[in-house]
């Protein structure tokens, strides 16, 4: 690091600060020969931290911990770190472990505007960065170098609309949380519903800090749809399923159907029976079954002493993404061939069989509807009917 | 539409229940302690796991959470609020933050980020027919418990010894001390029966408004607006402002739900532009 | 790092004789002009920490601007934030839709700010210091549901996309490890603390503390109160904007966090910390408060909150000025020197 005593005129220090920056990176380009640094930023405090950071940082360590350290002769070291939440924490974290630690990935964004923060730096450093959680459809269209590992909100949504009108469902009610991924499942429920001849009779946004349900199922009590369409992010389901069934919604004749977030698999089992029969459509749950689900549950089970939720199977996919592009790359850590790599790539995750769309850089997975039941004495989402290899309908629509 | 009335005024009275002990602290002790959530939230734990791992009846739970959260307040009133009482309302600020900090992390450690949840007896859960009206049995028992407590606290205050030398010990230390009040056992008597309420309020709100490791500061705001609204020289202040809020906050969202959040703020400016004491506050 | 300490909290002003007093007060002292050096002097060393420099300077600048009210007019705020945020959006804005010059985004976002300060301040001529909190916190969280609600102007919960900052004066770049970021905002800060300087020594700055330390007495002698805190309302506002806007320009992002009561309050602990009352407890109190953070965090991500609250806590218990003053009693010419007043 340059340290100059002379006097210099502004611009001559800003023109020196470049040249060491330069200087720095192509010492930390012999450096990489060794090391590939993963930077995993997380939500791990604040209202987040428990369904998304806590999730997806113990299945990126199980993940290290089962296939060991190092990839195509180099070492891979995984630096965590804690952005509250907060999308300017998160940019700036970004951009430290971009110059600072030499990072060749950036990885985790627990929600939309965390990753919408930092997908400038991505294209201007031309860093991979994986996106482990957030659900808005648009994310991947922020950068070119954004690879999706967890879901869209609309991908997932449109399997229960089309569930809904195969069964009946011809009036439907939406409630969904009043931010971006809520606003995408609304829209993609609606269009769905209405393309196969359904009806949405009200729509209701909830703020997201929002302690009390009960003004709004009144409206729902009031307007007796068939059914009613929720998304809440996952934290907030077991506070909706409780006041669906205080307010006697439940055997009304009003049908609830969500998305998988409602049933979060963290927190399924405590919300008790109020949700057995529920129906949800999703990417994952800790109950499908194939061995390397099994074997993933019991692993994860064994190091966080929760079970796995979607969030976790994000995380795991993601590692897993890096790990095959690192390979694929022969260990180069160019950000342009490692996307370029990961374009096109297909695994059998323990959802199931997914790939990465080599147009949009976005997740392709099978989208499962499931039921909530009792399996040996805990509620688990059961699924009994698959969508095969469903892309994001936003972008495939475009 | 009286549905949502009553939803109303049983959110108005968990918020009550939930502020009053700060009101007490805030009002009668002139202590800002904004680590009062913290003690609900205590309150709120202590039932999940006698609940979840005892097994005890949710009845049972109640009365124990208030002596958890009681105990708990006793302790640190002993060990660290009362060094508190003489500085200034920064500091008080500063550190009940603080404590709230650590108690966001404690929890988490302890028991884990994740919600926790309450499984309500049987007879406690769904709903009646009054007259046409539906009425969630939770939310009248919580109505009716939290009545019989405004109306208890406000005879201790006004009618008992205790409450006339707390009264007394507020408005002037020295001169009380001088009468033979005992002052500092009277103000952790008075601090460890506010949070007790606190905890007696998130046992029975955790059903409602949920429990995780950031309730202290999620519901924070809400306490200090139900004490402000109120204005800080009674209980019934608080108790009406919540009331008020609980049921304009449910009935705005119900009737115009785009307005959503704002009422509740809009609301509170207004009575703070009109009354800064507060509402109900008679002047001093 | 900066070796400087947080400082101790002043006393009320004690009165010497007022032509002796003014002077003396306004006259720089080295360790100021030290300080200044040094902050300045960090662009060149230290280049991989730029980031989070930038981050204290615009932190300092914030609860600069708290100081204003809070150290010199004895408001306490809890809703400063929403100055903060109106800054940032309109820095935002303005970025968005064709006015890419940061320093002319940064003045028009003050001036926003501002207008919105002078507004303000007229709910605040009221009350006790626990109206007073509610109602900035009011304030605040009105404008976060604003924000939240205007989803078409401001992109709601997702945040506001597509903002192009240019070359500041149209000459230096944003470069990615932070330095021109650092050098711009540290610039920008300095130079709005020498006016805020040069209003609290003035004649203004003295009639202000009268009205913090005695109300009633301030009003006998002929200083009008109303007028003068809607005048440094606005101006702490314009301040808070345009710390708003630095972050929104060097991080090219806006979203509703800009608005969060957690930076409000995270303004009244870094001012706590550092002092109020003399300027410089911002911009040390920013200091201490984000390497605290940034240490702890890096120790333990999940759990720092802990250790952070575990500080503020025995920072409190045990007074800040007397954990300091054995910290710091190396120092304490120096600190007295900047302005801080102790017992």
């Amino acid at each position: 690091m340059p340290k100059s005593t002379t006097a210099l005129s502004r611009r001559a220090l800003l023109a020196l600060g470049g040249t060491a920056l330069m200087l720095a990176s192509a010492q930390a380009q012999a450096q990489a020969q060794q090391t590939v640094k993963i930077g995993l930023i997380l939500p791990m405090t604040g209202p987040f931290a428990g369904a998304i950071g806590r999730q997806i940082e113990a299945a990126a360590k199980l993940y290290m911990a089962q296939n060991g350290a190092s990839v195509a002769g180099k070492t891979i070291e995984l630096i965590i770190k804690d952005d509250t939440g907060t999308p300017d924490v998160t940019r700036r974290i970004a951009q430290e472990l971009l110059v600072n630690d030499k990072v060749s990935f950036l990885a985790g964004f627990g929600l939309t505007p965390l990753a919408f923060a930092v997908a400038p730096l991505a294209t201007q450093s031309k860093t991979p960065q994986i996106v482990m959680a957030a659900g808005t459809s648009s994310i991947t269209e922020q950068s070119p170098f954004i690879v999706r590992t967890s879901f869209t909100l609309p991908q997932v949504t449109i399997g229960i609309a089309d569930w809904a009108s195969k069964n009946g469902i011809k009036k439907a009610m939406t409630l969904v949380a009043d931010y971006g991924p809520g606003l995408d499942a609304e829209k993609s429920f609606k269009e769905r519903l209405t393309a196969a001849g359904g009806e949405i009779t009200g729509e209701i946004r909830i703020p997201l800090r929002n302690p009390d349900f009960s003004p709004f199922l009144q409206r729902v009590t009031d307007a007796k749809p068939d059914a009613l369409f929720v998304f809440v992010p996952s934290g907030l389901g077991v506070q909706f399923m409780k006041q669906f069934v205080e307010r006697g919604l439940d055997k009304s004749g009003i049908r609830l159907i969500a998305t998988g977030d409602v049933t979060d698999d963290e927190s399924l089992d405590s919300m008790g029976d109020v949700t057995l029969g529920l129906v949800t459509t999703h990417h994952y749950s800790a109950a499908h079954p194939s061995p390397e689900n099994k074997a993933f549950v019991e692993a994860f089970r064994k190091a966080a002493n929760v079970r796995p939720n979607f969030m976790a199977v994000g995380g795991w996919d993601g590692m897993h993404l890096i790990y095959q592009a690192l390979k694929k790359t022969n260990g180069d850590t160019d950000g342009t061939k490692l996307v370029e790599a990961m374009k096109g790539m297909s695994w059998v995750s323990p959802r199931g069989p997914i790939s990465i769309d080599p147009k949009t850089r976005d997740i392709i997975q099978n989208v499962y509807v499931r039921k909530v039941e009792k399996v040996n004495g805990e509620l688990y989402n059961v699924e009994f009917s698959t969508f095969e290899a469903v892309p994001d309908p936003v972008k495939a629509a475009k | 539409m009286l549905t949502i009335l009553f939803d109303g005024i049983a959110y108005g009275m968990l918020l009550f229940v939930l502020a009053a002990g700060l009101a007490v602290t805030l009002g009668l002790m002139n202590f800002v302690n904004l680590a009062h959530g913290a003690f609900a939230m205590a309150g709120g734990y202590a039932t999940v796991i006698l609940m979840n791992r005892f097994g005890l009846p949710f009845l049972l739970c109640l009365p124990l959470a208030f002596l958890f959260s009681a105990a708990l307040g006793f302790i640190f009133e002993r060990l660290l609020y009362r060094h508190m009482y003489e500085r200034s309302h920064l500091d008080q600020v500063l550190f009940s933050i603080g404590l709230v900090f650590m108690s966001i992390a404690a929890t988490d450690y302890l028991m884990g980020s994740q919600q926790q949840n309450i499984h309500l007896p049987a007879y406690l859960q769904g709903r009646i027919f009054i007259g046409g009206v539906g009425i969630g049995i939770y939310r009248l028992f919580i109505v009716v418990l939290c009545s019989l407590m405004a109306l208890g606290l406000q005879w201790m205050l006004a009618k008992t010894r205790f409450g006339s030398q707390l009264r007394a010990a507020v408005d002037d230390r020295r001169a009380a001390r001088g009468l033979g009040i005992p002052v500092v056992k009277v103000f952790a008597i008075t601090f460890a029966f506010g949070s007790g309420l606190a905890g007696l309020g998130g046992a029975l709100g955790a059903e409602i408004v949920g429990l995780d490791p950031t309730f202290p500061l999620k519901f924070m705001l809400y306490f200090l607006i139900v004490v402000t609204v109120g204005g800080t020289s009674s209980l019934t202040g608080p108790l009406l402002a919540a009331l008020m809020l609980g049921v304009a906050d449910v009935m705005g969202k119900y009737l115009v739900p785009q307005l959503g959040a704002f009422i509740i703020y809009a609301i509170m400016l207004a009575v703070l532009m009109l009354r800064p004491q507060g509402l109900f506050a008679r002047g001093r | 790092m900066l070796s400087k300490p947080p400082s101790t909290r002043p006393l009320g002003a004690q009165a010497p004789s007022p032509a002796a007093f003014l002077q003396a007060r306004a006259a720089w002292r080295w360790p100021e002009i030290l300080f200044w050096i040094s902050a300045f002097g960090l662009i060149l060393l230290f280049p991989n920490r730029h980031l989070l420099l930038n981050e204290i300077a615009i932190l300092g600048l914030f609860a600069l601007s708290l100081d204003l009210i809070l150290g010199y007019a004895g408001i306490v705020s809890l809703g400063h934030a929403a100055f903060f945020g109106v800054g940032a959006y309109a820095a935002g804005l303005l970025a968005k839709h064709g006015v890419s010059e940061p320093v002319t985004g940064l003045l028009l976002s003050g001036a926003a700010a501002g207008l919105v300060g002078f507004l303000a301040s007229f709910m605040i001529l009221r009350g006790t210091d626990l109206t007073r909190l509610m109602v900035t916190l009011g304030v605040a969280l009105i404008f976060h549901e604003l924000a939240n609600r205007l989803d078409w102007i401001t992109g709601g919960a997702d945040g506001l996309l597509g903002i192009s900052v240019g070359p500041i004066l149209g000459r230096f770049d944003f470069d990615f490890a932070g330095t021109t970021a650092y050098t711009y905002s540290l610039t920008a800060t300095f130079l709005l603390f020498l006016l805020a300087r040069r209003i609290v020594h003035s004649p203004f700055g003295l009639s202000l503390k009268a009205l913090k330390d005695n109300h009633l007495r301030a009003a006998t002698i002929g200083i009008a109160p109303n007028r003068r805190i809607v005048a440094i309302y606005t101006l702490a506002a314009v301040y808070a904007g345009m710390a708003g806007a630095l972050l929104t320009q060097t991080t090219q992002f806006v979203s509703l966090e800009m608005l969060d009561f957690a930076r409000s309050a995270d303004a009244l602990l870094v001012l706590v910390i550092g002092g109020s009352g003399y300027l410089y407890g911002g911009l040390i109190g920013a200091i201490a408060f984000k390497l605290m953070k940034d240490t702890l965090s890096a120790m333990t991500p999940a759990y720092w909150i802990f250790w952070m609250g575990f500080i503020l806590v025995i920072l409190v218990l045990i007074g800040r000025d007397r954990l300091m003053a054995t910290l710091a009693r190396p120092f304490a010419p120096l600190l007295k020197l900047l302005g801080a007043r102790r017992p």
